[in-house]
This record gives structure tokens, sequence and C-alpha cells, in this order.
């Protein structure tokens, strides 16, 4: 569904992204791993587009989008939840969500989104009304998540989910993730916590200043001695 | 009723008591009211207009515009030169009776917006197509180099000034442009168009990422905003019938300026009552007048001090009223359970959202 195809992005000097290689096919979840600086979100955005790689292409359904503008893309289906959750601080909850059904047209479609998005996180009902400005941070992770489900996306990026988040509000958040898997939707889950990642999908590549070092399926990364003792902590 | 009967029947109250007011008040003939006080009233709905418009890309879209007397300019000038050549012709061959003028009039209003619309686009295109403040730096550019144009182009008097302009001191006018631009900036905010605006303004990239064309919108917006400025424009060419350069210099973007940030950035009630009050101002401030700088500086620190976000910023008189009662069945919602460690900071946050529900906080046009 999407490939990633020997990319290298740069930051004027500095070599962000060194030939990295991946994909995602149709209804998985494959996750992205790695510390800090590895290049995790360097890959989401130049996913997005909002980064043009200096070598490589990135293929969509069969398609290259490299370098589109990241607003072409969610016609084409692809949705992100982008970092630090991005939710319109002054519109509320539910303009929020209508907001990401911009580009729907179908009234009835729209608002049958809107009642799954509730379904899948209750709070965001009980708020539906309130500035997102005033929700928790976990609640404002919901509702970026179930923001950018509302374009019916085929593939949803998720740009560090569980960032900043108390350990049950993660908890929360993965399972949601498991869910909306199970209608379907293929993710991809850029994350720092490696083991929830690697507990809820089925594919992973650890990321490494701006290589891929490792990849499989999670199972068998979570079980890597060397991925324990890197990332797992054990 | 149907929407469209409805609203054309608003529309022709409005017209209406638009025409009765300027008939019975403000015709000279009848000493209603001194000529000085209607005189201020006028620039006051001019500066309506010019405010309400400013707030269209500086308070809803998030970007910095600081040449709006810029586009002013470029309307006020470009139909003041129609006028001057065409408007007599034009008033004349249809009987030089009060609708030849009006027909004059109003295509001069056409073409001053028009031509300040393609000033903001020429303006906005390469500045908005970047993130970030270049919008600020390149409309400060833009307003000093019309000044200077404006002080060197022979044809429209050059720094001695533009006279000769067809005079239409018409409240009826002036403030039906101002209606004209409150109702369609406030119907604009409320779209799915206004959404996708403020959306821009809370976070571009997260808009982006909603399928909005970011540099399109803001574009868009920008646009708008500078045909409205030109709107203004005309108004002022035309009410004393002469233009200088020297009142379209930075003084009169920051006066603007000022307007929106006193009643509030995001708010249009805000926007008038801010045009309306720094009109108002210098005039009541006459005797002080070497101070009038000083006061005015000292009420904005005392403003940035109590009320960062402008006088009425985050309120919606009009909307909180009918929020209010739905706020109140909601306040179970408010109650947070001990799922978010972070209990301490999410109950101030909660509690927080209650109180600004009950001052009535608007939903779409408020930034707090």
């Amino acid at each position: 569904m999407l490939s990633l195809e020997n990319i290298s992005v740069s930051y004027g000097a500095i070599n962000a992204l060194k030939g990295v290689s991946m994909r995602v096919e149709q209804g998985e979840v494959v996750t992205l791993i790695g510390a800090n600086g590895a290049g995790k979100t360097t890959t989401l955005r130049t996913i997005t587009g909002l980064l043009s790689p200096s070598e490589g292409r990135i293929l969509f359904e069969g398609q290259e989008i490299s370098g589109r503008p990241t607003h072409q893309l969610v016609a084409r289906g692809i949705s992100m939840s982008p970092e630090g959750r991005g939710v319109f601080a002054n519109l509320t909850v539910r303009e929020n969500l209508l907001m990401g059904a911009y580009l729907k047209k179908n009234k009835a479609e729209i608002n049958e989104d809107l009642e799954r998005g509730f379904r899948m996180f209750p709070r965001l009902k009980e708020r539906e009304t309130q500035k997102a400005g005033t929700l928790s941070g976990g609640e404002q992770q919901m509702l970026a998540m179930a923001r950018a489900l509302m374009s019916r996306p085929r593939l949803l990026l998720l740009d560090e989910p569980s960032l900043g988040l108390a350990p049950l509000v993660v908890h929360t958040i993965f399972e949601a993730i498991d869910e909306i898997r199970g209608e379907g939707t293929t993710i991809l889950l850029v994350e720092q916590n490696a083991h929830a990642a690697l507990g809820h999908s089925d594919r992973a590549y650890v990321l490494e200043t701006g290589r891929i070092v490792m990849e499989g399926p999670s199972k068998e990364l979570a079980a890597d001695p060397r991925i324990k003792e890197a990332y797992l902590g054990e | 009723m149907p929407r469209y009967a409805r609203n054309l029947a608003i529309a022709l109250l409005l017209l209406a008591v638009l025409y009765a007011l300027d008939y019975l008040v403000f015709d000279p003939g009848r000493r209603m009211i001194s000529p000085y006080v209607a005189r201020i009233i006028m620039l006051a709905g001019i500066n309506i207009t010019l405010a309400v418009s400013l707030n269209l890309i500086n308070g809803f879209t998030g970007q910095f515009s600081i040449g709006h007397a810029g586009f002013m300019a470029v309307g006020a000038y470009s139909s003041a030169y129609f006028s001057v050549n065409y408007g007599k012709g034009i008033a004349e061959g249809m009987g030089d009776g009060a609708l030849g003028w009006a027909v004059a009039l109003l295509l001069a209003t056409l073409l001053g917006a028009l031509v300040a619309a393609a000033a903001g686009f020429l303006v906005g295109v390469p500045s908005l197509r970047l993130k970030g403040d270049y919008l600020a730096i390149v409309t400060l550019g833009f307003g000093q180099i019309i000044v200077v144009f404006l002080n060197n182009i022979e044809s429209v008097g050059a720094a001695r000034g533009y006279s000769g302009i067809p005079i239409v001191k018409s409240f009826f006018w002036i403030f039906l442009v101002a209606v004209l631009t409150i109702v369609s900036v406030h119907n604009m905010v409320r779209s799915a168009f206004g959404r996708a605006l403020i959306s821009i303004r809370e976070d571009e990239l997260a808009a982006e990422a909603m399928g909005v064309n970011t540099t399109r919108y803001k574009v868009a917006a920008f646009v708008i905003s500078s045909a409205l400025a030109g709107a203004g424009g005309v108004l002022l060419a035309h009410f004393d019938g002469y233009l200088n350069p020297k009142s379209f210099e930075f003084i009169k973007s920051f006066e603007i300026l000022i307007m929106i940030i006193l009643g509030g950035l995001g708010s249009i009630v805000g926007a008038v009552i801010g045009a309306i009050v720094l009109t108002v101002l210098p005039e009541a401030l006459r005797g002080f007048a070497e101070y009038r700088m000083v006061i005015y500086s000292v009420m904005l620190i005392v403003l940035m001090i109590t009320r960062p976000q402008g006088l009425l910023g985050g309120l919606d008189p009009f909307k909180g009223w009918r929020a209010r009662n739905r706020a109140k069945t909601r306040t179970e919602a408010e109650e947070i359970t001990a799922e978010d460690t972070r209990d301490k900071e999410s109950v101030d946050k909660a509690t927080l959202g209650e109180r600004a529900r009950d001052t009535s906080l608007g939903e779409g046009d408020t930034r707090s």
C-alpha cells in the first residue's frame, strides 16, 4: 500500500534520513520505533509532503506521492494525527471533528462518522461542545485520532500518540488503535514507547540515526535481546 | 417563511432603516444633529468597514497584516480617479439626478474594491505561500511603497493631494458598506470556509493535514480583506472630496490595528466597538491633543495587562446567551475521574472551561 524506496532527506548539511526503505501492506499495523532524533518524525513529515526527499521515492497505492503537498494526500486516502496532537484549541470538539471531514460532502456519512468517533471515545461525546483547548492531554489525543478518522482514510499515520500521556491513558489510546485496525484501516504508527508499539502492531522497523537497523514481525523484535536491552529496558 | 424570503425581508428592512435614518436624521436641512456629530458618526462607519475587514485576516485567519492603509489608499485613489474623470459623465448620461450619481458611486466603489483586491492578490500570493510572519514584513513594505508612489504620481495630485473628487457625504452609503462588510465577514467565518480559516489560525500544519489548501485559503481571505479595505478607502475619498497620501501612512494602518486589538482579535462586535471608540476618543480628547498618543499608549498598556485578548476577545455577546443554557446541563460532564493522573491540572482546565462558558464564550470566532 505504502512503500518508501531508499529515501534520503537532509536539513542543509545534516542527513536526517540515509536510504530508508520500508513498506506498509493493506490491513497491517506497522510501527516505526526509535530514540529521539533517530528520524521518526522526519520520515513521517516526508511521507506527508512537508519535506521533500533528496533521493528515493514514496509510493502510495502504486502512485508516486513524494513531495506532494500535504492537503492533497487527504483526498487520496491518507490521514495524519500530527505530533503534539494539533487540535484546534478554540474550536469545539465537534467542530474539530467536522474539520476532519473537511473534504467530505455527504452529510449522512459525516454524521455516521461523528457517531463512530463518539462511540470509540465516549469521553469526546461528553465534551462535544467544549473547546478543544480545555481538554486534558489524553482527551486531546483521542480527539486528534478521531478527527483523523473522519476523512475515512485507508492509511492512518499516527505520530507519537502516547507522547506525554499517563499510562492509563496510553492504554486507552492503544486499545483504540486495535479497534481502528479491526475496522480494516491500515496504520503506520510512529512511537517512542516501543513496548506498547510492539505489542499492538504486526511488523516493526527500528530507526537509528537515519537508518533502518532492524525490521521484522513485532513479536520477534519484542523478543530480540538487542531490542530488549536498547528499547524495552529489560 | 423560507430562508431566502426571510433574508430578503431583513435586507429590505435594513435598507429602509438606513434610508429613514439618512433622510430623517442626517439630512442637513433638518438640523437634527450638528454637521460635526454627523461627520464623526460617518467616519466611525468607515472605520468599522476597515476594522472588520482587517479582522478577517488578522483575527480569524491569524495572518498578521500591517499594511491595511495601503489597500485602502489603492481603493481610494483608483475610485477617486474614476469619479473625477468619468463620474460626472456617467451621472449626466443618466439624467444627472440622484440615481445617476448613485450608479456612478456604485461603480466607483466596485472599482476601488476590485483594484484593492488585485493589489491584495499580488502582495498575498508570494508572501502567504510561506508560513510565519512574512506577511507582516511584506504588507509593511507595501504600505510604504504605496505612499511613495502616490506622492509622485502627478495625475492624482502627487504630494499636494488629490482634490475635486465628487463629494458624497451619505450616511446611507457609508453604513450600507459597513453593514455589508459585517454581514459578509460574519457569514464567512460561520461557514465551512471560515472554519478552515480559523483552523489555519489555530494550527496551520494540522489544517493542512485536514486537507485544507492553506495557501489558497490564506490568499482568499487576504484578497477579500483587501477588497473591503479598498471599499472603505472609496468611502473616505468621496467623503471630503480630497485625498492626501499622508492620510495613508503607517500610522493609519496602525490605528486600524489598534481598533481590532482593543476590541479583541477574532471578534466582529469587538472590531465594531474598537472602531467606534477610536473614532470618538480623539474627538473627546481634542483638548489634550498633545497627549493623545500618550493616552492611547497608556490605554493599550492597561488593556494588555488586564485583558490581553481585547475587550471582547473570547466572547461573542450574541451567541453566548444561547450557549449558556446548554452549558448548565453539562456540568456533570466536567467531573474528572481518576483516569488521568494529572488530576490537578485537568481539574483546573475543566473548571476553566466551565467558567469560560459561563461568561458566554462563543464557538467559532473567538480566541482566548
